[in-house]
């Protein structure tokens, strides 16, 4: 079966919620949506306080080539802008504070395109309505889509993947909106493919999802017959970009590079639908598909939330947390950014709100000893890095060690320090490296 | 910005730490557990083949080994109950399955003392040991007690011959001893009788002489196929060291380098227990597959060098401690290709 060098099998704990159908989350009495919920400029507010908003009306706008704009999620009135805690950024971020009244009515410009009115659009029109819509990457990383259907001048795509692959622990979002909405998905695909001149495009999804990979088989049969489904197998981290494309097509994303530089864009399955919703109603991001989930929430969930809902509201949906949660993740166990606090919002990059308990020794904060040196973590990095060496020249702050090593070639997927009989810190001591070489090269080119 | 928050509402707080929140249960002290375990079978055939010296022996030399990473500990301000991690426990059983059944019992506590204080703790404890404990201390005993290190081979009575074989001449020497003094001299009778299927019988079960842990093929296969299959330890240092001794001798056969068989090579010595259970120490060998497979060749080809040009019958010990050594070099130049990476690196410095 299709996949990539390296990887583990951690427990999938998708059980969880893998049977529960999304349910839509009642709009909130209050959002939160910070300006910067995207890798690029922050958006620049365009209400002010008091401005009365609806759902889908433009609140910050994009400001420069790689940012996206932020729209409301409820109507009302805007509360307050002013700093609020942030699942992914360290400091308090800008973010426009609404609260919910009267009928929660859309915007009047969200409505639906007519199949001859999609059928002109030009790619270049298609772009600016998916960067309008202030679409991003909805797996976790949040690049907005619209500049990577935008490949440099001169360079052809001649592949597009739509990620279906769900590879961390927990998860189901992205299933349960495969076997909920696989028309829209596929429409999506195609939309995209249009806009990078390609008629066809593979959909990836791993093999521990039979039933989304029998809907979306169907569904393409129906929609757009070029798409080709793959079934690739069920390991961590397939659903990473450089992965993905390793696996399927063999080719390597060159070191440091990005995917366009093999000719392959990589959308997830997420944002491919949320293209088509963008094109097909005029509806621009302002809810997604969470999976609510883990051994410490009462009722797991996959629920459609507005962007800006606080965790603590969707907890309360999901029948509050038990007494002993001790972790609150934002998106899954291996990737995902711990919380201190449920006051932050959910935002475009939210895949999943994990609640861990310390119960298994799976979830517990692991004792660290020596690096034994027992190699566990080079044969499992799906890099090709010496994880436990690159942590040690982090660490130790050895940061032109550390490059030659390859310390920027880490995608942090934690794979190492899973597999780590020592317990160590690996992925901490290589982001910390890393922040340093960075921090070192600005300062470089400072000076000069 | 004003980075004063307000309006917030929750008071509950959580653990904050980086990422993965997911860890195998895979510890440490589970490692060593297991490895111990796998150890144990040895143990009983050593009881079993030289008496219940045996035991106290191996009881001297791990209580040593707990007692000496105690003291370090202590005086280097570490945990203390790292002592009790495992780690110390295997270098003490290791240290004294290269002992002679009748090593003097005070041998076992020097030389166990000598693996951890030098060796190990010296270096920075658990993990930056550069040598394997266990053979470094054997190493050190050897060098200054080379007469009580080399003799009194011994079996219990009714076992046979610590040879193998039924030649006067020979009685009192180890299956390799034999063969070391009848290297050159050709005597095609003796040469038989090791060749001889009850000989390599004996060999594969334990019925000869050598030191406590080494005897016995099977009690030492088994257990690491298991630790093989379980992932803990990996397959291929030992099917690098084995297949090249195997390979080694197979040569050496056929153009009349060694008067025995390449299944007499692997069978006897301390092959099984070094490639086995030494070689695949985790500390002292590389963490890259390829600097794995070179390890394994490196012994293999050193361990032949010594057992067929050497001046001693065996050459198991010495050669894993010299690919320790090599270690980190080997690390150095056989890292895995990184993803996307398109020439081969070229290493500066």
């Amino acid at each position: 079966m299709i996949t990539f060098r390296g990887g583990i099998h951690p427990p999938e704990f998708k059980h969880l919620a893998e049977n529960k159908a999304i349910e839509v989350m009642p709009p909130p009495r209050q959002v939160v949506i910070p300006c910067s919920q995207h890798i690029g400029a922050p958006a620049k507010p365009v209400v002010a306080v008091g401005d009365e908003v609806k759902v889908g009306t433009l609140l910050a706008e994009a400001t420069g080539m790689i940012s996206a704009p932020v729209h409301s999620s409820v109507a009302g009135k805007v509360k307050a802008i002013e700093p609020w805690p942030h699942p992914v950024l360290p400091t308090p971020v800008k973010s426009i504070i609404i609260e919910a009244a009267g009928k929660d009515e859309l915007d009047c410009a969200i409505k639906p395109r007519s199949e001859a009115e999609i059928a002109r659009l030009s790619a270049g029109k298609i772009r600016e309505i998916v960067r309008d819509a202030g679409i991003v990457g909805l797996g976790g990383a949040a690049f907005p889509t619209s500049v990577k259907i935008t490949p440099p001048r001169g360079v052809k795509i001649d592949t597009l993947i739509i990620n279906g692959a769900e590879c961390e622990p927990f998860l189901t979002a992205d299933d349960r909106l495969m076997r909920e909405k696989p028309e829209g998905i596929i429409q999506g695909a195609k939309i995209l493919a249009k806009v990078l001149g390609l008629d066809t495009a593979y959909i990836a999804i791993e093999h521990n999802k039979p039933e989304a990979i029998k809907v979306m088989t169907e569904a393409a049969a129906k929609v757009w017959p070029q798409a080709e489904i793959l079934t690739i197998k069920t390991k961590y981290p397939q659903g990473a970009e450089k992965q993905l494309i390793s696996a399927i097509l063999k080719r390597d994303v060159p070191r440091g590079g990005l995917p366009f530089m093999v000719g392959v864009v990589v959308q997830n399955t997420g944002t491919a639908y949320a293209a088509c919703e963008a094109v097909t109603q005029r509806k621009p991001l302002y809810e997604r598909v969470v999976t609510v989930t883990g051994p410490a929430i009462n009722v797991p969930k996959n629920l459609l939330v507005r962007i800006g809902t606080l965790s603590t509201d969707v907890a309360e949906h999901c029948g509050g947390l038990k007494p002993n949660a001790t972790k609150f993740i934002s998106g899954g166990p291996m990737m995902g950014i711990a919380q201190s606090t449920l006051d932050v919002p959910v935002i475009k990059g939210t895949s999943g709100m994990l609640f861990l308990n310390d119960k298994k020794s799976l979830f517990k904060i692991a004792e660290e000893v020596n690096c034994l040196r027992c190699g566990k973590c080079v044969g499992v990095c799906p890099m090709g890095l010496v994880p436990c060496e690159i942590a040690r020249m982090g660490e130790y702050e050895k940061l032109e060690q550390a490059e030659r090593w390859g310390i920027l070639d880490c995608i942090e997927c934690g794979s190492c320090a899973f597999v780590c009989p020592s317990g160590r810190r690996l992925v901490q001591w290589i982001k910390y490296g890393k922040t340093l070489v960075f921090a070192e090269r600005s300062r470089k080119k400072e000076k000069k | 910005m004003n980075s004063e928050v307000k309006n917030t509402r929750n008071t509950r707080k959580f653990i904050v730490s980086p990422s993965p929140h997911f860890k195998a249960p895979f510890s440490v002290r589970k490692v060593m557990f297991v490895v111990t375990i796998a150890l144990l079978p040895a143990l009983g055939g050593a009881i079993y083949f030289f008496g219940l010296r045996s035991l106290w022996l191996v009881l001297i030399a791990v209580a040593t080994a707990i007692g000496a990473e105690f003291l370090m500990n202590l005086a280097f301000k570490r945990p203390l109950d790292s002592c009790l991690d495992g780690s110390a426990i295997i270098t003490g059983m290791l240290l004294a399955y290269n002992l002679p059944p009748t090593a003097p019992l005070w041998m076992a506590a020097v030389g166990s003392a000598f693996a951890i204080i030098i060796v190990k703790a010296m270096f920075g404890g658990l993990g930056h040991n550069f040598m394997n404990p266990a053979l470094a201390g054997r190493a050190f005993l050897m060098a200054s007690w080379p007469g009580k290190m080399t003799s009194g081979w011994i079996l219990r009575e009714g076992l046979g011959t610590t040879s193998g074989i039924n030649v006067d001449a020979f009685s009192g020497a180890t299956p390799l001893g034999v063969v070391q003094k009848i290297k050159g001299i050709g005597d095609v009778a003796v040469a038989e009788a090791l060749n001889s299927p009850e000989t390599l019988k004996a060999l594969f079960f334990g019925r000869v002489g050598g030191v406590l842990g080494e005897t016995s093929v099977l009690l030492l296969l088994i257990p690491a196929v298991i630790l093989i299959v379980m992932r803990v330890i990996d397959w291929r240092i030992p099917a690098a060291y084995i297949g090249t001794v195997f390979l080694g001798a197979l040569l050496a056969w056929v153009f009349k380098g060694t008067p025995v068989t390449p299944w007499f090579h692997l069978m006897s010595g301390g092959l099984m227990l070094g490639a086995l259970f030494m070689a695949t120490d985790y500390s002292t060998t590389p963490v890259t597959p390829a600097g794995q497979w070179i390890f394994g060749i490196g012994c293999g080809i050193l361990t032949i060098l010594i057992r067929l040009w050497g001046g001693y019958p065996e050459g198991v010990s010495y050669s894993i401690l010299l690919m320790n050594v090599a270690t980190p070099l080997i690390d150095k130049y056989t890292r895995p290709k990184i993803l996307g990476q398109r020439k081969k690196r070229k290493e500066r410095k």
